[in-house]
């Protein structure tokens, strides 16, 4: 492994593969009456998240405690960046305190990217603007493999707000580097130019792209990204686009429905197709810990090049 | 490489063991055992095997991961981490007498990783110690109670253990390095 973990562009198959599998040990360890191992103990982990983010900052902290580090979470709504001090300026005098790791969640891409040039502790990416979310993805993919045994050959559809969704970008590096075959769909405003480069499908209409699919993956509307209008309203976008069971139902009968969270129900995903039984939407919860502690486990050890 | 145990003599130590074992634990039904990832686990099943063609009594088997418990891990961090693998123990340990099984015995730091791995799973009324061979050279008190060879060997030797089901033959081996 690299030092850091800014996206799933840096990460070849086989470190890919070691994540997912090494995943798979960490999981057991959440069964234990004991959910605890003294791994990274003595080690200190610093949660950084310029973002509001429940599930992600509390599936860090989980697996860094699950892993014996010591953490604490700094969150930006009561810290002196709110006094107008820089992300570098806060990140050097955290830094100063001699931190392994900080997991960092920011709203503007390439700021992992930053702070993995000024500071020597790991960083791993929880999410930088449009940019990538690296976890998210390697959750995604592992619990694909998990209901499919195989990530090679799944028809995997992406649908909902491609333009503003760094989930969008990690898993179509991610599940076309595994040998998937990604087809993407959202309304023509959403689709980013130029996506077939990354040896996906385009398609503006879900009922086409969804027939035959293994795998369902919805995005969620973001509308607090969102300059400028993209659709008339949420009500037709959720007519348009929305997943429906009429939907669901062109898919294969095996079919899986994931979503990253947090849901917009009625919007771009249908209250009965959420908590319905091709839902796995909180398996990917569950299945982010395990995930989480891989990631922290093996970036501790010593990076490559070095 | 000597040869230092062939598969036929692997055969009737391991027999062996299991009679010692029988012999010294009254109360079969309260025995399991545990198997330290990679071959201590195929030992262990073995073991049990035996035991079940000498009385029918089927010992419940785990296999124990200990790479998250190792002293050494994030002290001398050079190169990748090491692999970490499932741990399975379908079983609670609460009150069972435990035989841990590894295959080399050297300086105990695997089994101090492994028995405070298992004290996270349960309480167990006892933990016994079963290993294929006893190569010496202890860095911390730690004892078997179940020998299959005593292996006299210089720190700079080096015991190589291969098991049918991971390696494809049965065979320890002394390498000098």
């Amino acid at each position: 492994m690299k030092k850091d973990l800014l996206g799933i562009g840096d990460l070849a198959s086989e470190e890919i593969h070691l994540i997912l599998d090494t995943a798979e040990a960490m999981r057991e360890i959440g069964q234990r009456p004991i959910k605890k191992v003294p791994t990274l103990r003595g080690k200190t982990v610093v949660n950084l998240f310029y973002e509001p983010s429940t599930r992600t900052r509390t599936s860090f902290e989980i697996a860094e405690k699950r892993l014996s580090a010591d953490t604490l979470n700094i969150a930006v709504a009561s810290s002196s960046v709110l006094k107008g001090e820089t992300l570098a300026d806060t990140a050097m005098n955290i830094e100063a305190m001699a931190p392994d790791m900080i997991v960092v969640r920011h709203p503007s891409s390439g700021a992992c990217h930053l702070l993995s040039r000024i500071c020597r502790s790991r960083i791993i990416n929880a999410g930088d603007g449009m940019h990538e979310h690296p976890t998210q993805a390697l959750l995604d993919a592992f619990t694909i493999r998990e209901h499919k045994k195989r990530i090679d050959g799944l028809k995997v559809v992406i649908v909902g707000d491609l333009l503003h969704s760094r989930v969008l970008r990690s898993n179509v590096l991610l599940l076309t580097r595994l040998g998937a075959d990604v087809w993407i769909c959202g309304p023509p405003t959403m689709v980013p130019p130029g996506m077939e480069r990354f040896g996906v499908r385009v398609s503006m209409a879900v009922e086409d792209a969804v027939v035959g699919a293994d795998v369902i993956m919805m995005l969620r509307i973001q509308q607090e990204r969102m300059q400028g209008a993209f659709f008339p309203s949420l009500r037709e976008y959720f007519n348009t686009f929305g997943m429906t069971a009429a939907r669901v139902a062109r898919a294969k009968p095996d079919v899986i429905i994931m979503h990253p969270g947090p849901m917009n129900r009625g919007v771009e995903i249908a209250s009965d197709v959420a908590d319905g039984p091709y839902s796995v939407i909180l398996e990917q919860v569950a299945n982010g810990v395990a995930v989480r502690m891989a990631v922290l486990y093996l970036l501790a050890g010593e990076p490559e090049g070095e | 490489m000597p040869v230092v145990m062939d598969a036929d003599r692997m055969g009737r130590t391991l027999t062996r063991i299991a009679h010692e074992i029988l012999e010294r634990n009254r109360g079969i039904e309260e025995l399991a055992f545990v198997g330290i990832r990679r071959r201590g686990v195929p030992i262990a099943r073995r073991l049990a095997q035996t035991i079940r063609e000498i009385n029918d009594h089927q010992i419940p088997t785990g296999a124990l991961d200990i790479t998250l418990y190792r002293d050494d891990l994030m002290r001398h961090a050079v190169g990748p981490q090491p692999v970490v693998r499932r741990t399975e123990i379908p079983f609670s340990i609460d009150d069972r007498r435990i035989l841990l099984v590894d295959d080399v015995l050297y300086t105990g730091r695997t089994i101090r990783a492994a028995l405070d791995a298992l004290i996270d799973f349960g309480r167990p009324k006892s933990i016994q110690l079963v290993v294929l061979v006893d190569r010496g050279h202890r860095e911390l008190p730690i004892k078997a109670d179940y020998v299959g060879k005593n292996l006299p060997t210089s720190p700079l030797q080096s015991v190589h253990v291969h098991i049918t089901e991971i390696d494809g033959s049965d065979e320890v081996e002394i390498q000098e390095s």
